[in-house]
């Protein structure tokens, strides 16, 4: 048996079903579902306020009080959405571990770097201060932060963004996680650490056998490093497909659209092909098709009824949500027949 | 950090040096002492005489002069009433008023932060609520009628503490406070202000994600950084406390620099008062000194633009 074939016997490492997250009554998501396996790279994409993030907020039990959560999110064959706190410390770090997008302003100005990956150390390896530091040192060594042994005691304002992702990526080492969420690892930095950085995350990915999920809005930076890519809009996935097979047949009409508005460096030059209108709201969010008062596609169903992920051309790996694609019925229309 | 002291030293020298001098034009500006330190039936030659014996017959600017020159010399001049000098007058004052300040001081944080954390982490809950109430009655309430208010019910109407005077540690629990309230409220509220900021920052965020249990998110995450704003005002606060004195004291008749520096404004006793202006503004000086020492061990991030010479 291959090794894919044993790994799609292994039941996923995350499941995630029927997400569901509002603030303050406002829904913002609408009941994700999405898998993750042992070792995979899995990207999220989407704009702003899509909630590509809170999916991962609200799996960790970070959201806070404001925010209503409801569905299941299992990991290793365990409930994390409402655990208790204390089970929920063990996965955070340990298990799963998170790393953010402005790097600076996630690391705690006050305390120094070693002492800030330290404590993780301490936390979830047993360590006591003295090796929690000399492993700090050595994690450091290894995310390519020069001359570890100084840099320990000096604070996240003496280094340049990069370098403080650099020490988030560290931190989130130390706790040897199964599953590493970049929540926009490279946003916040420049064009040339950008690529530096999703080097680092890739060759720690395969080095480590981490599954990694990235999160971006930036497709370039989630093709090179995904296997398979989710795409949502405004608290709907939308499309689900293996990289490759999403950026040559992206097929939901919003797919089709932000691939269409990434400049194409070999052809000739054309205009960029922007998407009308903006994303709604999450308070007035249209019924059905969240995307239809954009789509080109649109006819009066897609308003009427709510679009479930299906197979495209019978290939079980790219799914998406759209009536006119599928030819998927509606789910009133199949009560009704 | 050299330069730093240097710019500190500087600036405290030139303040004090504001504050002599205008104790000194003040106070002789708006009242003859003669006048005020003998009775009216005195005769004219007596006042004459007794200006002379004071030096207060010579031009201002001379009697300005000589002064800082005693006062450089560490000289502070003579109490006009009791004819001792007025650093041993005022000297024998200051554990007096000690008595009062620090218990009202260590009321002040010991009750308003760790009321604002509390409230700051029951965010909008009803304990939060009432503590916000409470401070708003706290804070609004000058310290005067809080006195009163205080002395009549609790040494008027249920006789258990005195109503003035010093001796015992009953004595001490009114002023006490009367003083340290107001300020515990004015803490308690930017305490939970600067701990509901510093909750909602991305790193509060970081450490629970990394599986730090919340008690240890507020411990040794959010307080290291909400107590950088908060050292600002407890800085604030030491100096109304200094201002308060003077109020509570004379409200509960305690003996201390407050009620010192009453009696010696209306008896225009100058060396007297000069030298309660220089230690109060000495100790403001030493205080603001003392903040910012502090404001560089808990913001790694002040101490390098110290070292560059800078702040």
């Amino acid at each position: 048996m291959t090794l894919a074939g044993q790994a799609d016997q292994m039941t996923p490492l995350l499941e995630i079903t029927g997400l569901q997250v509002a603030f303050d009554e406002a829904p913002v998501l609408w009941g994700i579902n999405l898998s993750l396996s042992r070792g995979e790279a899995l990207g999220m994409v989407g704009e702003s306020g899509c909630g590509k993030s809170v999916t991962w907020l609200a799996a960790l039990g970070l959201l806070g009080s404001r925010a209503r959560t409801a569905g299941s999110v299992r990991f290793a064959g365990q409930e994390l959405l409402h655990a208790p706190a204390r089970h929920l410390e063990h996965v955070r770090g340990r298990r799963i571990a998170m790393i953010f997008q402005d790097p600076t302003s996630a690391l705690n100005p006050v305390r120094t770097v070693g002492d800030q990956i330290g404590e993780s150390l301490q936390l979830h390896r047993g360590m006591d201060r003295r090796s929690a530091l000399s492993e700090a040192r050595r994690l450091l060594d290894q995310v390519g932060i020069p001359d570890a042994t100084r840099r320990l005691g000096a604070y996240p304002h003496e280094f340049s963004g990069g370098q403080n992702q650099r020490v988030m990526i560290a931190m989130a080492l130390a706790g040897q996680p199964d599953v590493l969420i970049a929540d926009e690892p490279t946003t916040a930095l420049d064009v040339t650490i950008q690529a530096q950085i999703l080097e680092l995350l890739q060759e720690i990915q395969r080095e480590r056998g981490m599954a990694l999920v990235l999160i971006s809005h930036d497709l370039g930076v989630v093709a090179e490093i995904c296997e398979r890519v989710l795409v949502l809009y405004a608290g709907h996935i939308i499309e689900e497909a293996p990289a490759v097979r999403l950026f040559d047949h992206p097929t939901h009409p919003y797919t089709r659209g932000l691939v269409g508005a990434l400049p194409n460096l070999d052809g000739p030059r054309r205009r960029l092909a922007a998407i009308p209108g903006v994303v709604p709201s999450p308070a007035d969010l249209p019924p059905g098709c969240p995307f239809a008062p954009r789509c080109d596609l649109r006819t009066d169903r897609c308003g009427e009824c709510t679009v479930e992920l299906t197979s495209v051309d019978d290939n079980a790996d790219h799914r998406i949500a759209c009536l006119h694609v599928t030819g998927q019925r509606c789910n009133d229309e199949t009560v009704a027949a | 950090m050299t330069r730093f002291i240097m710019t500190r030293v500087a600036r405290a020298v030139l303040t004090i040096a504001m504050v002599v001098t205008f104790a000194f034009v003040v106070l002789r500006a708006s009242g003859d002492p003669a006048r005020a330190m003998l009775s009216p039936e005195t005769s004219a030659d007596a006042v004459e005489a007794f200006r002379k014996a004071w030096g207060l017959d010579a031009p201002l600017w001379v009697q300005y002069v000589k002064y800082l020159l005693a006062v450089v010399h560490g000289d502070l001049g003579q109490s006009m009433r009791d004819g001792r000098t007025a650093a041993t007058v005022v000297a024998e004052r200051i554990p007096v008023t000690l008595m009062l300040t620090a218990p009202a001081l260590a009321l002040n944080l010991l009750l308003g932060i760790p009321a604002g954390i509390y409230a700051a982490l029951k965010r909008d809950s009803f304990t939060d609520r009432l503590v916000m109430m409470v401070t708003v009655a706290g804070f609004t309430v000058p310290s005067f009628v809080l006195g009163l208010v205080l002395v009549l019910a609790f040494a008027v109407e249920l006789p258990w503490f005195p109503s003035g005077g010093a001796g015992s540690v009953r004595h001490m629990v009114l002023p006490v406070v009367t003083l340290g309230l107001g300020g515990a409220a004015v803490l308690a509220r930017f305490t939970r202000s600067a701990m509901l900021e510093v909750l909602g920052q991305a790193y509060i965020r970081t450490a629970s994600a990394k599986g730090v249990p919340w008690r240890r998110v507020v411990t040794g995450h959010a307080l290291p950084n909400a107590a950088i704003p908060v050292l600002t005002i407890v800085g604030l606060m030491v100096g109304n406390l200094i201002a308060g004195t003077v109020l509570v004291e004379s409200v509960f008749s305690w003996p201390g620099i407050g009620s010192l520096l009453v009696v010696s404004v209306v008896s225009r006793d100058l060396a007297v008062v000069q030298c309660i202006l220089l230690l109060v503004a000495a100790a403001m000086i030493a205080t603001n000194l003392a903040v910012d020492l502090l404001y560089g061990m808990f913001d790694p991030r002040l101490r390098d633009t110290r070292s560059a010479g800078g702040a």
